[in-house]
């Protein structure tokens, strides 16, 4: 039986950063992918590199990660279309407006930089918005990326420094001595490693729970669409406060939307849009920019999500066995910090410590027993009840 | 009464709905045509009054009479024109209607989505002027104008012969018909098409008269280059005969085409399974021997089900329609079920010829294209680009080459670009064409314009 220093279960785009960094480090890793690498939620989400609007608690790890996408070329060898376009987050009230505003006074103690915008400005720079739009924020380091490039992109680079990824491999359960794992793949195989890493997005709570540690962890299907090409024009990434609507264009033409979720089976592993969560998407998105009335949608897509009660991903050492560490669950917007969890993750492994806060995110945070699914901690600073702090910040 | 829906208007959709009227059942007919007929019977609109032997030759009879069995179903029907299906989803299909959008719910669906021009790419096929047959055939059928003066047909299948002949015959100056199967394995699928009959009768007499009125018919060609005029559209094709010799040949337009392709999406988004035939070279909805889909409530018919031609589809919607009946407790449809079947059988011999052996798909054209030929249109993506992602990034498989290289993910979902993708892929990776899957259909299964979802709100 083959043993490894550390042994990933899951490809998705933080399996495959985790597979990384464990990898320049010397470390011997094997990553295990049921289908392909980033193939559900890190593969097909909206795209947005997006720190502006995030839970307060995740910012020092959005920041860190924010500096690993200015590197991702160098790193992965490809730029996966990133693009430092901005995020405009907007407001269509006054109290909204208030609150971009208070957000960007709290975001300063993570050294991220908001320009509010009234009305008379946001129209000058951005006259193409709609009627409803009373003010925005915007954040100039944000942009956008491709998501379908990214996590491959960070797997075949941990391949390059020597990862072992193997697509097509289900790990079906688990087991720990008290020194050693070992991994049960549906063919068979057993493989051993001393460390485990627990990437399996909404599959993650399933593997928490082989190890007595089970999460209220439930699905979403965001609900994504895309427009034939037309003229460039819409250069930030949008979003709005409540999150129902997000827009971008990218340079070839076409205009990614979503907002809303479709439906997701996590059993078939099965995620769909729904026509009329596209239909009301779209009114939405004509809201915001007038413009794209004369576009056609011409595809669809979802993917299936893991999403915690708090709108918190679980991050961290388990509490029952030493030697696993968690990283999934992460309720819609995984996708700008996965580079960095990856990094943070192989902290963890190598050194049983990172310089990155990642308190708020420990998976003893919740008490399944009560139905109440009660929250601890980091939502206590969001200012919001759970749900809305994942539909606010939905897919990006 | 159960809710259903048959999609298509062709002739196998209206044989479908004439048997489900004369049972007593009323059916929502849904089809994007502004009138009936399909593809293949698109009757001309109003303002061009046309004779129907002009506009379909020797079908003038089969068009009229299934013409005439839809307009006969008018009061009984609800009949669903310019409207085309973007989603489906469980037992519901999203509609776009000329008045906004619409919602049809089902409990027995039949689907008679037809076919569409099969595409091979070669150098110059982006050029104005280029049209898939069965564009340059809605031209003179539906529009009564030709795609050119002196067109160029090239490709392989029945099709090629008829739509040539059809052109001739109005008068158009035709400057060749190049076909890429060869003459000697036409002579070697004889005894398989002459099960055919009557159709294949009419076949050689398309290429009788083509021959007899002085156009060049070509067999073994293989296109090399259309070169564009001073105007950039079409002003010649560079071909090779099947001795190797180049020829160059005037035209100011061309319709390409390499047989058909079944329109599976809408079957795919009603889960719906797909299986390779090995033959045909594509993959068609699995069905039982009565035309029942695996999915509860769906019914297949017509080409969208496999092609087997015009004729064939009226057969196999009727049997579509009396499965459907038969499923609903209705007597004497098992004994229909069964004339129909032995009626089709002979069909499926005369196609296998067809298509197998006379007019065989040209897969090595497709899988041979230059590094940069462009395949994808919609997208830009080139033949290198999809081989780049074969071997340097390990696609293996052609939905997974869509999310890397964006192949097939543009406007048209795949119709064109994507059967010879799939034929670059596979060669290039040394594997069959059925290993590397086919791209999964998404909604929406045609394009839908924003300002349909805006209830005229359009701002």
């Amino acid at each position: 039986m083959t043993g490894f220093d550390v042994a990933i279960i899951g490809g998705g785009l933080v399996g495959c950063s985790a597979a990384l960094h464990l990898s320049r480090r010397d470390a011997s890793v094997v990553l295990l992918e049921r289908r392909h690498c980033g193939s559900q939620a890190s593969g097909v989400n909206y795209g947005g590199v997006r720190q502006q609007g995030r839970d307060l608690a995740e910012l020092p790890l959005a920041r860190r990660s924010r500096r690993i996408w200015a590197d991702l070329e160098t790193l992965v060898g490809t730029d996966c279309e990133f693009e430092v376009t901005g995020h405009l987050k907007l407001a269509r009230s006054e109290a909204e407006m208030a609150e971009l505003e208070d957000y960007a006074e709290r975001a300063r103690d993570f050294d991220l930089t908001l320009e509010p915008l009234g009305p008379a400005q946001i129209r000058a720079r951005f006259p193409w918005l709609g009627d409803a739009i009373v003010g925005g924020s915007f954040c100039a380091e944000d942009g956008h990326a491709n998501p379908r490039l990214v996590a491959p992109a960070l797997a075949r680079a941990a391949v390059a420094a020597g990862a072992d990824i193997r697509e097509g491999a289900e790990v079906v359960g688990a087991t720990h001595d008290g020194h050693i794992f070992e991994l049960r793949l549906s063919d068979s195989t057993m493989l051993r490693a001393r460390r485990l890493i627990n990437a399996a997005g909404a599959w993650g709570s399933t593997v928490s729970t082989w190890f007595g540690e089970p999460v209220p962890e439930d699905v979403m299907a965001p609900n994504m669409c895309v427009t034939d090409p037309i003229p460039y024009f819409l250069a930030p990434n949008l979003g709005v406060c409540g999150g129902d609507i997000y827009v971008r264009q990218i340079r070839r033409g076409n205009v990614i939307f979503g907002g809303g979720v479709g439906v997701a089976d996590r059993t078939q592993v099965k995620a769909r849009p729904l026509a009329e969560i596209t239909a009301q998407a779209v009114r939405l998105a004509v809201g915001l920019v007038p413009r794209l009335a004369t576009a056609q949608v011409i595809r669809t897509w979802s993917g299936i999500e893991g999403v915690m009660p708090d709108g918190l991903p679980v991050i961290g050492p388990s509490e029952t066995t030493p030697g696993i560490l968690h990283a999934f669950g992460f309720s819609g917007h995984g996708f700008q910090l996965g580079p960095g969890v990856g990094a943070v993750l192989c902290e963890l492994a190598l050194d049983d410590a990172t310089s990155t806060p990642i308190d708020p995110f420990r998976i003893n945070r919740f008490s399944i027993d009560e139905t109440s699914r009660q929250t601890i901690g980091p939502a206590a600073n969001s200012r919001e009840r759970p749900s809305d702090a994942v539909r606010r910040s939905s897919v990006s | 009464m159960p809710s259903v829906v048959i999609i298509g208007a062709g002739p196998a959709g209206v044989r479908a709905a004439e048997t489900l009227v004369r049972a007593g059942l009323r059916a929502t007919v849904i089809d994007e045509a502004p009138s009936s007929g399909g593809q293949i019977y698109r009757r001309p609109p109003p303002s061009i009054v046309r004779d129907s032997k002009k506009v379909y030759g020797f079908e003038a009879a089969r068009a009229r009479s299934v013409h005439r069995a839809f307009d006969d179903l008018q009061e009984q029907i609800d009949y669903w024109p310019d409207s085309t299906v973007w989603s489906a989803q469980g037992r519901k299909l999203g509609v776009i209607t000329k008045s906004g959008p619409r919602d049809a719910a089902w409990d027995r669906l039949i689907l008679a989505t037809g076919a569409m021009d099969r595409v091979i790419p070669f150098k110059g096929w982006t050029l104005p002027g280029v049209f898939t047959l069965g564009g340059a055939q809605v031209a003179l059928k539906y529009q009564a104008c030709a795609i050119g003066e002196r067109p160029i047909f090239l490709g392989t299948g029945p099709l090629l012969y008829l739509v040539a002949y059809q052109y001739a015959a109005a008068g158009v100056k035709v400057a060749a018909v190049l076909d890429t199967a060869t003459a000697g394995a036409k002579r070697r699928a004889f005894f398989g098409l002459i099960s055919g009959g009557r159709t294949f009768l009419k076949g050689l007499y398309y290429l009788a008269w083509l021959r007899a009125h002085g156009i060049p018919v070509v067999s073994g060609a293989r296109p090399v280059c259309a070169h564009a005029g001073p105007d950039g559209a079409v002003r010649e094709l560079e071909w090779r005969d099947g001795h190797g010799s180049l020829h160059r040949t005037a035209c100011d337009s061309i319709a390409t085409g390499f047989g058909l392709n079944p329109e599976t999406q809408i079957a795919d988004l009603c889960d719906v399974p797909c299986v390779f035939d090995s033959g045909q070279r594509q993959w068609v909805p699995v069905q039982d021997s009565d035309g029942r889909a695996a999915v509860a409530g769906v019914y297949l018919a017509g080409d969208g089900a496999g092609i087997k031609g015009a004729a064939a589809a009226e057969l196999s919607g009727e049997r579509a329609a009396h499965a459907l009946l038969h499923d609903l407790g209705h007597a004497g449809s098992a004994e229909r079920i069964k004339t129909l079947n032995g009626r089709l059988r002979r069909f499926e011999r005369f196609r296998r010829a067809l298509d197998e052996k006379a007019f065989k798909f040209p897969a090595d054209l497709a899988a041979s294209a230059d590094d940069d030929l462009m395949i994808c249109r919609c997208e830009g993506i080139t033949a290198g680009a999809l081989r780049h992602a074969a071997r340097e990034h390990g696609v293996a498989e052609i939905n997974r080459a869509k999310a890397f290289t964006r192949v097939g993910m543009g406007r048209c979902q795949g119709r064109i670009c994507g059967p010879a993708a799939g034929e670059i892929l596979a060669n290039s990776l040394g594997v069959s064409l059925e290993a590397v899957g086919r791209l999964r259909g998404q909604v929406p299964i045609k394009p839908v314009p924003m300002a349909a979802f805006l209830d005229g709100a359009v701002p």
